[in-house]
Order: C-alpha cells, then sequence, then structure tokens
C-alpha cells in the first residue's frame, strides 16, 4: 500500500523564481532566503518520495474568471510551465502520476469532497517555486508530482476546516492505493503578505510564528480558524494558508498515525512583499 | 438576508469576492489577454484602441490608462490579473504593490526589508495604522501635502 511519508509546507513568492532563474540567487539579499533551504535541499536528495502531492493555487494562469474550481487536481501526465507574462520559467516540464491521481480523485469525491479533474493545466510560481527551493536548478524534477490547486484568489475560498478534513480525505486516498509507493504531500502559499491597496506590504511576524507552532502541535484547533482572521492579520494574500491544512491534515494526528516529528523550520522578513515560512514534517 | 462580509472593516483592503469579480469581469479578462505576445505588442502600440475592443466601463479604461491600481481595484480589479498589465510594463511585484501606497519605489522596498509593514492600527478601520485612509499618500508623497 502508498503512504504519506512527509510534508513540506513553504512559501511560493515568484521574485523567488526569478532570482534563481536570473542568477541573482547569490546576491545577499536572496542568500537569506535560500540559506533556510540548504538543509531542505539534502533532505529531499536523502528522502526522495515516489511522487509529491503538491498543494498551491494558479494566480490568475490557468484559470481566469471563465471558471473558478475551488479544489482541482491535475491527472495528466505532464504539466507545462506557465506563462505568467513574463515568459515562461525555465524549468522542466512536470511529470504527473496519472494512476494515482485519478484513483485519489475517485476515493476523495466519494467522500464529499466535489473536486474538479482538469487533464490541461500550465503550472505557474505557486507549484515550480517550491520546486525549485527544494530541488535547486535541475535538469528534470525527482519524481512525478500530482498538482493540486485551490482557489484562494476569489472569495468565498474554502474555510480552513474544509481543507484540513480534505486532507484527512487524502490520506485515507493515498492508504488504499494498491502499490508500495512512498508519497509526501506539500502545503505553499503565505504567509504574512498583502499585495494589494495602502495596506500592501503588511507583515504579522508573531502571528506567522504561532500559526506555525499550531500549525505542528494543534492542527485541529487552528483549522478552527475562521477567514476573516487571516485576512485581517496576515493580509489579504495570507489566507493562502489555509492551503497549508491541507497538507497537515493528510498527516499524522491525534487520530492517525500520531504526531509528525519536525526535521525542519525556518522564517525570514521579506521576500519581495513576503514572509517566508517553511516547516518539514516528518511521519514516525 | 444580508450576506456575511465580515472583511469590510479592513483598511487599506478590497477583498475580491463574488461581487467585486462580477463588477471586473471584462477589465480581469483584458488582464489575462495581456499573457499572449501579440496582444501585449497590439495594446502598447495603442492603448486605447486595444481597451474599446473590450465591453468595459469607460470608467475602467481611464484607471488602466492612469495605470492607477487602486482605482482598477475598486472596479472589480483583482491583483493577480492586474499584474499582467505590470508585465507588460515590465515592472515587478513589489513595484506593483508599492505603487498601490503612495510610497517610492525605494521607500517601499526599505520598509519591506526592515520588516514590512506593522500590524498594529491597521487591523479595523478607524485605528490610526499606516494603511488608514487619513495617513494616504504614504512616504514622501504624504509629508510634502502635510507640510
Amino acid at each position: 500500500m502508498a503512504r504519506i511519508t512527509a510534508s513540506v509546507y513553504s512559501s511560493h513568492v515568484p521574485a523567488i523564481g526569478a532570482a534563481l532563474d536570473l542568477g541573482k540567487s547569490g546576491e545577499p539579499y536572496w542568500q537569506k532566503v535560500f540559506a533556510g533551504y540548504e538543509f531542505s535541499k539534502q533532505w529531499l536528495r536523502d528522502n526522495t518520495p515516489d511522487v509529491i502531492f503538491l498543494v498551491y493555487n494558479d494566480h490568475a494562469n490557468a484559470f481566469s474568471l471563465e471558471m473558478i474550481p475551488t479544489f482541482a487536481i491535475g491527472c495528466a501526465a505532464e504539466f507545462e510551465p506557465a506563462d505568467e507574462g513574463w515568459g515562461p520559467r525555465p524549468v522542466p516540464v512536470v511529470k504527473g502520476h496519472p494512476e494515482l491521481a485519478a484513483h485519489i480523485a475517485q476515493s476523495v469525491i466519494q467522500d464529499d469532497f466535489d473536486l474538479t479533474i482538469v487533464n490541461r493545466m500550465p503550472v505557474d510560481h505557486g507549484l515550480t517555486v517550491p520546486l525549485s527551493l527544494m530541488c535547486g536548478q535541475v535538469a528534470a524534477w525527482p519524481c512525478p508530482v500530482i498538482p493540486f490547486a485551490v482557489n484562494v484568489v476569489q472569495y468565498p475560498v474554502p474555510s480552513g476546516r474544509r481543507c484540513y478534513n480534505l486532507g484527512r480525505a487524502i490520506r485515507k486516498a493515498v492508504a488504499s492505493f494498491d502499490a508500495p509507493l512512498k508519497v509526501q504531500v506539500w502545503g505553499t502559499g503565505g504567509m504574512s503578505h498583502q499585495l494589494q491597496g495602502p495596506r500592501a506590504g503588511l507583515i504579522n511576524r508573531e502571528w506567522d510564528k504561532a500559526f506555525l507552532d499550531r500549525l505542528i502541535a494543534d492542527p485541529e484547533g487552528l483549522s478552527q480558524l475562521p477567514h476573516i482572521d487571516y485576512v485581517r492579520e496576515a493580509g489579504s494574500e495570507g489566507i493562502e494558508l489555509v492551503m497549508w491544512l491541507i497538507a497537515r491534515g493528510a498527516m499524522g494526528d491525534a487520530t492517525g498515525p500520531g504526531t509528525p516529528s519536525v526535521a525542519h523550520r525556518f522564517y525570514h522578513v521579506p521576500a519581495s512583499n513576503t514572509a517566508v515560512g517553511h516547516l518539514i514534517l516528518e511521519n514516525t | 438576508m444580508a450576506l456575511d462580509k465580515p472583511y469590510k472593516d479592513i483598511p487599506g483592503t478590497t477583498i475580491f469576492d463574488a461581487e467585486q469579480s462580477r463588477l471586473g469581469y471584462h477589465l480581469n479578462q483584458f488582464c489575462m489577454s495581456l499573457m499572449k505576445a501579440e496582444n501585449r505588442a497590439r495594446f502598447k502600440t495603442d492603448e486605447r484602441a486595444y481597451l474599446d475592443e473590450w465591453p468595459m466601463s469607460e470608467e475602467q479604461k481611464q484607471a488602466v490608462l492612469a495605470r492607477d491600481l487602486n482605482w482598477c481595484i475598486r472596479l472589480g480589479g483583482n491583483i493577480y490579473f492586474l499584474a499582467k498589465i505590470g508585465a507588460t510594463d515590465g515592472k515587478s511585484f513589489q513595484q506593483m504593490a508599492g505603487s498601490m501606497t503612495g510610497m517610492s519605489e525605494e521607500e517601499y522596498r526599505d520598509m519591506m526589508i526592515s520588516g514590512g509593514r506593522s500590524i498594529e492600527g491597521n487591523r479595523r478601520v478607524g485605528e490610526d495604522g499606516t494603511a488608514q485612509a487619513h495617513r494616504q499618500p504614504q512616504g514622501r508623497a504624504g509629508r510634502k501635502e502635510g507640510a
């Protein structure tokens, strides 16, 4: 049977991708960001899974206002990097895992989560920046990736509670897949940031740190937090953090295989407009 | 019965909800069209003519021509869509975000490097933080006006 071995949490700031792609990663400003991922790159080399289930959001690239799926699971064999207006990032094409993706879709939809199945979907910085941070500049990503896009652009976005329960349904789905695959679930986006209006540039260090603490030790309680708290305290784009609860829900907790251990934790302000948060949790 | 919109009392913040999305549909779809290189070129050649191909309101067109992102957002624009205009102009996300505060590019960058905008006074309308309406525009632009 397949099993979830670990989860990775990371911000997905587009400027991080640009810094890498334009050869600026050695600059002191960016070194402070990349230093937090040095451990993680080695960790991923030592713990390469068979599949990464990557939770992220599309930023008006694959999905315009023509269609706004709340949860979209990528079931295709491959996914091209999107041209977001600056040209596509020079990163490898993402290879999918259609068998596991279709299995998860079947199981999770039967568990009352109405996923949209997507077979053609360019993937933007939300997905490729975390891969770049964890893998560095590579000719091919280390394993297949199932993109899982969550609408956090148009309100109302799914609640933290729903995201956490969806994570649990994904855990159940993976456990029933009949092949001995090691699967990681990644949650991306955040942490505090606001990209619009006179309040742009908002950062809330204390709130972010408390979020990380609770994500590790009290995810069930954290999942009860209403949207308004994210928006008020962590900025209008800080709402992306609900996606971290999907990854956390897929991991162990009081009802599952037990609380995971913390392999790595990092926090830094700023990357462009954003507070960068990063965690690696391992199931015991 | 009224819908629950508790986010209306956050200063300097417009939540892109279904109502804003309805208002801004054509504005945002115009922005999406700028993801194609040939459309970016046509837009740059004659912005007004390009905008006139879209069923946007005259005010939305004026807001785009003025590159006033706060104005665009009031009219239903969403920042991830509006970013396509910035990309067409060769602007970074930080330049775009900063432009909405009234701060110069340097002032905004310095604010971020020193830890970002504080949450204190910026949680609710009526407090005294930097994002409140009575403290706009921010940075040197605001000080000049007050002097």
